[in-house]
């Protein structure tokens, strides 16, 4: 029995549909949520959240932290922020890492170093993804890119 | 009593101006809808995190809950208000509104309240007013994302941590329809859950632990509500100023058509008094 995944952001939402499992990074480690999960309701902190599907590909979203809901078979996703592995650019997501690395390197404020690990942990989430996704397309740029 | 010539410069400076407003009320229309389309794209949100806080204020928690500093009330000493306004005029009447229900606001407060504003016809009129203006922030754009109003919730929320405000409102246009905008003043500090609308009471699971996911959760709804405010105020200044503009179009189309006939007289009755003139030469010459 499917259940019904919503992943939504303040801008717009992201995905809605039927799926069979969802495996999202709470807070205290990986979280797997099959249908007839208990309520539940978490913080989610930046990782890759996996979805699957039977009979499809899996499908990876970089989420930059957020909350998670679990009720009667309903899964929503609150992200602060939050791309599907097909909208990535991975030139740009480059880009991002090699200037979060940057500011790292220039040692500012402890604010200012706190804000570029952070940035920096964002890039190389959304990195990972890109290239986990490159094999099985053939490596084809994305396209607009 | 004007001239042919007067009278036809002043259609087409009409003219002009006509072509000028209809150019105006075609991009905000344009503008209006990517404004509304973010307004209705982050409705769920707002609506599952209102949902989310109701339900976690009602769970039990430990003593350290009343301790949360975005729930706490404290005996008002000092009020902020955050003034949300568009960067332009030219949209009918809906600046003027929205000065009147911030005016009348700080008037009846019996505390001094300080001013942050978003846009700069905010920040003029608490400028004008002599008003402790705190911040102001500018230039947002059309179509803002949540993380270019991070800076501004998270501001607030420090100032209220701090201690030095103890209660901010939000003062924004209220998107109604196309028609009708209205200003608004809501509370925002501090948060008071009793108010949210809960759809559901469920004994959730809290991972890892209420007190966690309410502390993460709070900053969160004052971001979101910081961020509708803003996208909403757009959209209701963008269909203002479509319907503004429209109106404008209409009244110098309407304008350029009286002026056309005024001319069209004018002209008539000179060419009346030319022939008359010719005639009454050419009889006395017959004469």
């Amino acid at each position: 029995m499917p259940m019904n995944l919503e992943i939504i952001t303040a801008e717009r939402s992201v995905y809605s549909g039927e799926v069979d499992m969802v495996i999202a990074p709470g807070l205290d480690g990986q979280l797997g949520i099959l249908p007839k999960h208990a309520p539940l309701m978490t913080v989610l902190k930046p990782g890759e959240l996996t979805v699957k599907k039977s009979g499809e590909e899996d499908m990876y979203v970089a989420v930059s932290g957020g909350f998670m809901e679990v009720i009667g078979n309903r899964v929503s996703v609150l992200a602060d922020a939050c791309e599907r592995s097909d909208e990535i650019d991975e030139a740009r997501a480059e880009q991002a890492m090699q200037r979060a690395q940057e500011r790292l390197a220039q040692r500012g404020s402890d604010m200012e170093l706190e804000r570029a690990m952070s940035s920096l942990q964002r890039a190389q989430i959304r990195v990972n993804l890109v290239r986990r996704r490159r094999p099985r397309t053939g490596g084809q740029p994305p396209i607009g890119s | 009593m004007p001239s042919v010539r007067d009278i036809r410069r002043r259609i087409r400076s009409v003219d002009n101006t006509a072509k000028v407003t209809n150019a105006m009320s075609l991009v905000a229309a344009s503008k209006m809808r990517r404004a509304q389309n973010a307004v209705l794209e982050g409705r769920p949100y707002s609506v599952k995190i209102q949902s989310l806080i109701a339900n976690l204020a009602a769970q039990p928690m430990d003593d350290e809950a009343g301790a949360q500093p975005l729930l706490a009330v404290r005996t008002v000493q000092n009020a902020t208000v955050l003034m949300i306004s568009p960067d332009r005029g030219l949209c009918g009447g809906l600046n003027a509104n929205l000065y009147r229900a911030v005016g009348n606001f700080i008037l009846v407060r019996d505390v001094p309240v300080q001013a942050v504003t978003v846009g700069r016809k905010g920040r003029d009129f608490m400028a004008r007013t002599n008003q402790d203006l705190k911040a102001t922030f500018t230039d947002l754009g059309e179509t803002p994302l949540l993380v270019d109003t991070h800076a501004i919730s998270h501001m607030i929320i420090d100032s209220y941590c701090e201690g030095q405000t103890d209660e901010v409102y939000l003062a924004f246009t209220k998107y109604v329809s196309t028609m009708a905008q209205e200003p608004v003043i809501e509370k925002l500090l501090p948060i008071e859950p009793a108010k949210l609308t809960s759809a559901e009471s469920v004994g959730y699971i809290y991972e890892p632990g209420n007190l966690a996911v309410l502390q993460s959760l709070l900053p969160r709804y004052i971001e979101m509500q910081v961020y509708h405010a803003i996208i909403e105020s757009i959209a209701s200044e963008q269909s203002a100023r479509m319907v503004a503009m429209r109106a404008a179009t209409e009244n110098a189309t309407e304008l350029s058509g009286d002026l056309t006939l005024v001319m069209n007289k004018l002209r008539q009755e000179s060419i009346t008094n030319e022939l008359l003139d010719l005639i009454g030469g050419a009889m006395a010459l017959e004469g």
